[in-house]
């Protein structure tokens, strides 16, 4: 048996196939579809960013902003039923999988119409009809419940497929061990995506895991692992499309290691010059993700300057709104914090 | 012999009431180490070889298959982090934890995850989890295998769970309500943690109706009415504090039994009612002192029961020192019938 394979090797070869083959398997649409995911993720951040240094109060958040080529082009590949599991960093997710920024902008307001009802706040969104499982801030914990739900689909025989996204952080915590661990043994249909952005808060990858690859570790689990450059969003999609249909075929969970960077500290109050240079984030920035879509899809003829401009300021107005939707709801009630403590009960 | 003479063991009780609840909805699974033990191993003749420390999943692999009792490697954090999974999208897995003190091992996806789920995420989904796991030393009489687990394995624990908003904790002590609280628990839609004594587990042995039946959560029960004295037992405390309840009755004192049965979300109402009449209380625990229920009901009792009360309220636990491994220390660890004598003899005097 063939113990280990990489679902897209990283060679020349490999990315000069990618430059022909993958773009010919995206419409217009499809295309679009990407932009506008890349480019709301993008915007809804910069806004958040704006607010909270204008001293608008929505709590602890931790910006996606750099990493959206991640989010947003494992999302591409899926159908709407398929299931998520994210992490603290997790505006970027809950957007590519269509969780309304109206209400993602209420939540962080700390609002009565919130995707959590305001009880959850940045680093517990959820939205279970849109099949994000939540946003988790313990480390790993998100990657057993996106077992869980593979678990669920493959004994309802529902033929969905469970994301984990976790970070490098996570590298080190059992959960995510012993999560890959029991979807290699049930050959569940999950797909784990790290996003390695290079630091856990302040702590550099090179410093805390001790293989340059994290994505061999899949040959431990008897799983494919890929490492794909987390910059370039169709390398991502195509990446993902084949551990999706991995997964959704009964073959059993795939590890992509996505290498990408976070623009900003860790959260909304930490400085990153306290443990990396200038010049490292300009390195990373010329290798902006939506910078690069733009340059590949104009140098292609495939979309038009003006489709690109207005998807941006149709993304624009919706922040707006969003914002404005937040300003202007209502806070919960003081009896909310007492309700839903227990499930109410139905059978019984 | 009509079913209600039917006599079963609280393991065999627990088992009947998954197996039944099984039957009636496919959306229940039975994950855990060793839940079925065999699995896999079919074509060497082996299926179901063990069951789990109360031997409640024994035989549920034979009827259900693989595919919904599911054997799992020693991974706590991966499956019962897999089990909050499975609930939060439409199954209703009874996960177990073979040893309460192996909670450690998996106490983020309890009271991080599973507890807070319905609350943090605004009531947007239902948590059909339960979670049974076994609790306590195995016994101090002729102690028999299993006994001696020593500090590690022998814990009672379920003050930390109880602590946690959002758990229910049902501590059942006998095969009857074993059998009842276990149903309930499975049908109730959000996360149920079942403490089971390991003692009990093939020594509780009593009348159990073969139809399937549901014991509500949060209702402590008078197992014993008495007007001298309120004895509150959990779990296997229950019985010995029936045990002394018949010494005492001898003395000419009639103490009243109270079952607590549910720790969160705790039957205030019973107890007061019952410390109303009898005007004296004292709660027993296996568990450790600090921090614990047994202190927790004296303190609600207090609170709400002070003018009624006519001696102070006493609270006999294990000690607050790890749980020991020789015989003799073992059994002075866990209390027993003469300290609530004790007890009592000062508070009637």
């Amino acid at each position: 048996m063939k113990r280990f394979c990489r679902i897209a090797p990283r060679n020349s070869e490999r990315k000069a196939l990618l430059r022909t083959e993958a773009w010919n398997d995206l419409t217009q649409e499809r295309l679009l579809w990407l932009y506008r995911h890349l480019s709301l993720i993008r915007l809804f951040e910069e806004r958040l960013k704006w607010l909270v240094e204008t001293g608008v109060p929505v709590g602890a958040v931790h910006y996606y902003t750099g990493q959206e080529a991640v989010a947003v082009g494992v999302c591409a590949t899926w159908e709407t039923t398929d299931l998520i599991a994210s992490n603290h960093r997790g505006h970027g997710h809950c957007i590519a999988k269509g969780v309304d920024v109206k209400k993602m902008m209420a939540e962080l307001y700390g609002k009565a119409t919130g995707t959590n009802r305001g009880k959850g706040g940045s680093m517990h969104i959820t939205d279970v009809k849109a099949g994000m499982l939540g946003v988790n801030p313990i480390v790993g914990a998100g990657a057993t419940h996106a077992v869980g739900a593979a678990l669920s689909a493959k004994v309802r025989g529902s033929h969905q497929v469970a994301v984990a996204f976790f970070g490098e952080g996570a590298a080190g915590i059992g959960a995510l061990h012993e999560a890959m661990t029991l979807a290699a043994i049930w050959k569940l249909p999950v797909v784990f995506v790290c996003e390695n952005n290079g630091y856990a808060q302040a702590t550099p990858v090179e410093y805390a895991v001790p293989i340059k690859n994290i994505a061999d570790r899949a040959a431990g689990y008897n799983m494919p692992g890929a490492v794909v450059d987390g910059q370039d969003v169709l390398e991502v999609w195509d990446s993902a499309r084949t551990a999706v249909n991995r997964a959704r075929g009964g073959l059993g969970p795939s590890f992509i290691e996505c290498k990408t960077y976070r623009y900003y500290g860790h959260h909304q109050g930490d400085d990153p010059h306290r443990y990396r240079t200038v010049e490292e984030e300009e390195a990373a920035r010329a290798r902006d993700c939506l910078q690069t879509f733009r340059k590949q899809v104009l140098e292609r003829g495939l979309l038009a300057e003006r489709d690109l401009k207005a998807v941006d300021s149709e993304n624009t107005a919706r922040i707006d709104e969003a914002v404005k939707f937040a300003e202007s709801s209502p806070l919960p009630d003081l009896e909310e914090l007492y309700t839903e403590v227990y499930v109410p009960n139905g059978v019984a | 012999m009509s079913t209600s003479d039917r006599v079963l063991t609280f393991g065999q009780a627990i088992n009947e009431a998954i197996r039944q609840e099984m039957r009636r909805d496919p959306n229940i699974i039975v994950m855990g180490e060793d839940v079925a033990g065999g699995a896999g191993r079919a074509h060497l003749g082996l299926v179901d070889a063990w069951g789990g420390p109360m031997r409640a999943t024994r035989g549920l692999i034979t009827e259900f298959g693989p595919t919904r009792v599911i054997d799992t490697p020693i991974a706590e954090m991966g499956f019962v982090g897999a089990a909050v999974g499975a609930a939060m999208t439409g199954l209703r897995p009874i996960v177990e934890i073979m040893f309460v003190d192996l909670i450690g091992c998996c106490y983020d996806q309890i009271m991080n995850q599973a507890a807070k789920m319905h609350y943090m995420m605004g009531g947007q989904l239902e948590l059909p989890l339960v979670i049974r796991t076994a609790y306590g030393t195995r016994g101090f009489e002729g102690r028999t295998y299993g006994g001696g687990a020593g500090a590690q394995h022998s814990q009672t624990l379920y003050s930390i769970v109880a602590h946690i908003p959002g758990l229910k904790v049902v501590v059942p002590s006998t095969a009857y309500n074993a059998k009842g609280l276990t149903i309930a628990a499975i049908r109730d839609n959000g996360p149920v943690v079942i403490f089971e004594h390991k003692f009990l587990g093939t020594a509780a042995k009593g009348a159990v109706p073969e139809e399937s039946y549901v014991l509500a959560i949060g209702k402590a029960e008078v197992v014993r009415r008495g007007r001298d004295v309120t004895l509150c037992g959990i779990g296997r405390m229950t019985h010995v504090c029936l045990e002394a309840a018949e010494i005492l009755a001898s003395d000419g004192v009639e103490a009243e039994v109270v079952d607590v049965l549910t720790l969160a979300p705790l039957d205030d109402a019973t107890i007061l009612e019952s410390v109303k009449r009898t005007r004296r209380l004292v709660v027993v625990d296996e568990d450790t002192p600090t921090a614990s229920i047994a202190r927790d009901i004296a303190a609600r009792v207090a609170d709400k029961g002070f003018d009624w009360l006519d001696a102070p309220i006493k609270t006999i636990n294990a000690p607050d020192v790890p749980v020991p491994f020789a015989a003799v220390l073992e059994a002075h660890y866990v209390p027993q019938a003469p300290q609530i004598l004790s007890a009592v003899k000062e508070m009637v005097g």
